[in-house]
């Protein structure tokens, strides 16, 4: 037979066609089935995180509201004098967003470059009418910061709708015409800082729930049956109780005036008057975050100690290891996909944990995600809240990629 | 070390129950000397493991004692008792590699790293692994991780090695392979050897000698040939090989020899082995190797008219299916001879044995 030929079905028709064409049908019945849920994640998850991703970087307000003014700022160089032609500009664009009602919108955007210019706007905007030229004068009349070389550089860079400003916030440095990126002032930080105490708070809910859960699966993985079925009953029970819920039981257990530390008041190791404080801070935090987190960590260990047949053990033991031995050498080895699957999950679930800190994490227990909600709702600068999310999205990939170096993804086990 | 009365592995009176119901081994009583294959032989559930395991250290006997070298051993935990032993999956540590594996027992017993990679060594060339020392257990087929199995239990050079069947995961022609390859291993070194299988070719090709559990009492403790020879009961007459069963009633002992009529009506002349004397039921033991077909009676011999129901050519000995005296599953093997009779389907020969060759048996109750 010729080697370079290729192998054809009975009728001719090369075989990989053929087999092209009898799986057609099926993957098309694949694809019918798998289209609906396609089109709902596509719609629900993959398109708004690319559109929020994209507001992280670009924010065209000022260019839309600002149309004359916007190709002038484009040419200037940022260092020279503002020219009258655009001090005629900006008050032609200040009148136009005063009739459209849209002044607030391009005050809060440059008030994001320049703190302490919304009003600088606003109140120009009402008066803009009844200027006449030379408008720089007139201008510098109303307001004298119109004169101030920082407010036109504030507004070219609010010009810019594709721009690293938010990145830069998010990450304590403010970026500038002329000298590019500048860290802030060790006290004005406030972002890294909060990027690092999410970090560390993470980290200790993911060590905790490894500590707390690995005796609580092992015990569920070699239980006979009847004990590790209420077992589990046990750890899933939290599952089937609302989340606001059980956080609200730890503000009545922990508070004050709370169950723990009238027990230890009682007991004699607090006094009456100096109570600990263990919830609205980081302590409060930490432990409801690590009971809600619990059995992501559980699950995972189970799942695997499960499959760990007992004759490792006692080969371990038959080999003349004392059972520690045989415990830290042969069984925790073997349990390490579980930590690993259990460890990630539980780190990038906490990660994100918003409403928890928001209710018991007073003001050194809060995370990252609630200054991101903060952005969204009350402050209304979608595009910081965007570029935080998407820090944070970057360090959960570079999580997992480090993940998969270490320990390899394929070594995971969910369940 | 012991003396040469004392047995190396004793068992006296051990019962064990896991659920305080039911006996799961009834009164074991067993003695292993020095350097012996013993092996445990017997069906599915008869409790062989449970015994291993109580030697081994992993379940307690609920009552009697195990003596190890002379010493009880019955509070000892398992790693104490330096015992190897092969689990059925092999039970090899996945995270590590196969010279891991090895070291792991010495390391334990904190040797110097020489002296391990020198032990290591010879014990993966017994078994002749040596170019696999850097694997993984999973990259090994099922016979190599057999293999190292054996070396890991053999490694830290214990008196005693218990494996419970090491080789049922492996097809038939690499289990004979293995086999063989155990027995040699253990002819050479010399340590007694525990095994337990269900299978008994296995257990007579291997063994020194062989207890037969049957429901968790040996029914039998005896070298492979008189076993195969002369069992003592309808059960290992059963178990062991193929066996012909004829049901009947004690008439007359003498001797011996028990004169038997059987359900049919014929009588016949059988040892009496493990009757209940004149008078009771009994179950005759035939092999069919030791039967003969004869067209007429033959003198000397107990004949039985029989009919051949079937007939298979096997080359050597043709197996010959016949109806005697109701039993219509009667084995013979008649050898492939030139004189041969005419063998026919259908045919009514007689069918008949050595006196000396038919066991009268107890009756057991299917
Ligand atoms: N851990 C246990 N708990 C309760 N019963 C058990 C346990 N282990 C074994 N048994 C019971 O004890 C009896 C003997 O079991 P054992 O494992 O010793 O049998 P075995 O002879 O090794 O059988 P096999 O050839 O199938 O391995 C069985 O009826 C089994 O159900
Ligand atoms: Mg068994």
């Amino acid at each position: 037979m010729n080697a370079t030929q290729p192998i054809t079905a009975a009728d001719g028709t090369p075989l990989k066609k053929k087999l092209a064409q009898a799986m057609f049908r099926s993957k098309l019945r694949a694809a019918g089935l798998v289209a609906p849920l396609l089109a709902f994640v596509l719609a629900s998850f993959i398109f708004p995180i690319f559109a929020l991703m994209w507001q992280g970087v670009h924010n065209n307000t000022f260019e839309r509201l600002m149309p004359n003014l916007t190709e002038e700022l484009r040419v200037w160089d940022g260092l020279s004098e503002p020219t009258e032609e655009m001090y005629t500009l900006l008050v032609a664009d200040l009148r136009q967003n005063r009739a459209d009602k849209t002044i607030g919108r391009v005050a809060s955007r440059v008030n994001q470059e320049l703190a302490g210019t919304r009003s600088l706007f606003t109140s120009t905007a009402r008066k803009a009418a009844k200027l006449e030229p030379p408008y720089r004068d007139a201008l510098i009349k109303t307001k004298k910061k119109w004169g101030e070389i920082k407010v036109w550089q504030a507004m070219k860079l609010t010009n810019q709708s594709l721009t690293p400003g938010f990145y830069a916030t998010s990450l304590d440095a403010v970026y500038t015409v002329d000298q590019g990126f500048i860290m802030k002032e060790e006290k004005r930080q406030i972002y890294t800082k909060l990027f690092i105490r999410t970090l560390m708070i993470s980290g200790s809910v993911m060590l905790l729930c490894l500590l707390l859960g690995y005796p609580v699966a092992y015990l569920l993985a070699t239980l006979p049956l009847k004990y590790s079925n209420l077992l589990m009953i046990m750890v899933l029970l939290p599952f089937w109780t609302s989340l606001l819920v059980r956080t609200t039981a730890w503000i009545a257990i922990l508070q004050s005036q709370g169950v723990v530390n009238d027990i230890l008041v009682w007991v004699g190791i607090a006094a009456d008057d100096s109570r600990f404080s263990l919830i609205y801070n980081m302590t409060g935090t930490i432990i409801a975050m690590t009971h809600i987190l619990l059995p992501f960590m559980i699950l995972p260990l189970y799942s695997v100690m499960k499959t760990i047949p007992p004759s490792y053990m006692r080969a371990a033991r038959s080999l003349g290891a004392t059972p520690t031995r045989a415990f830290i050498k042969v069984y925790v080895p073997q349990t390490i996909p579980g930590m690993g699957a259990g460890g990630l999950l539980v780190f990038i679930l906490a990660i994100g944990y918003y409403i928890t800190p928001a209710l018991v994490g007073g003001q050194d227990g809060q995370l990252i995600s609630n200054m991101i909600a903060y952005h969204m709702q009350k402050s209304l600068n979608w595009s910081l809240a965007a570029a935080l999310g998407g820090i944070l999205l970057g360090g959960v990939l570079i999580l997992y990629w480090a993940y998969d170096r270490i320990i390899g993804i394929d070594n995971m086990k969910l369940g | 070390m012991l003396d040469g009365s004392d047995p190396f592995v004793c068992f006296r009176n051990v019962q064990k129950s896991y659920d305080g119901e039911t006996l799961v081994v009834k009164n074991l009583n067993l003695e292993i000397e020095s350097g012996e294959f013993v092996t445990m032989l017997g069906p599915s559930g008869s409790g062989k493991t449970t015994c291993l395991m109580m030697l081994a250290g992993f379940e307690t006997a609920t009552h009697g004692e195990i003596e190890l070298g002379g010493k009880p051993i019955n509070n000892i935990p398992p790693h104490k008792r330096g015992i190897g032993m092969v689990f059925q999956n092999y039970a090899l540590f996945p995270h590590m590699t196969v010279a891991e594996n090895l070291t792991f027992p010495l390391k334990v017993r904190g040797m110097s790293s020489g002296e391990i990679d020198e032990k290591v060594g010879r014990a993966l060339d017994m078994v002749q692994m040596r170019f696999f020392a850097d694997r993984k257990p999973a990259q090994l087929s099922g016979g190599q991780q057999q293999r190292i199995a054996l070396a890991r239990a053999l490694v830290f050079e214990p008196e005693l090695v218990l494996m419970d069947e090491p080789l049922g995961a492996l097809d038939k022609q690499l289990r004979e392979h293995m086999q063989y390859e155990i027995k040699h291993i253990h002819e050479n070194l010399g340590v007694t050897v525990v095994y337990v299988t269900h299978d008994q070719s296995e257990a007579l090709t291997m063994s020194n000698r062989i207890a037969v559990f049957d429901d968790g009492v040996i029914q039998q403790l005896a070298d492979p040939v008189t076993l195969y020879e002369k069992p003592e009961n309808a059960f290992v007459a059963q178990f062991i090989g193929e066996n012909n069963t004829l049901a009947g009633t004690v008439t007359s002992l003498s001797g011996g020899v028990a004169s038997v009529t059987l359900d049919s009506g014929d009588a016949v002349k059988a040892l009496a082995i493990n009757t209940d004397g004149k008078g009771s039921a009994t179950q005759l033991s035939v092999r069919p190797e030791r039967c003969v077909v004869t067209p007429k009676k033959k003198a000397g011999l107990s004949s039985l008219k029989g009919r051949i129901e079937e007939l298979i050519y096997l080359g050597d000995h043709i197996r010959c299916r016949m109806t005697v005296a109701g039993n219509d599953e009667f084995i013979v093997k008649v050898p492939n001879t030139a004189d041969q009779l005419g063998l026919q389907i259908g045919a009514e020969p007689y069918v008949g044995w050595q006196t000396d060759d038919c066991r009268a048996l107890d009756v057991k109750d299917a």
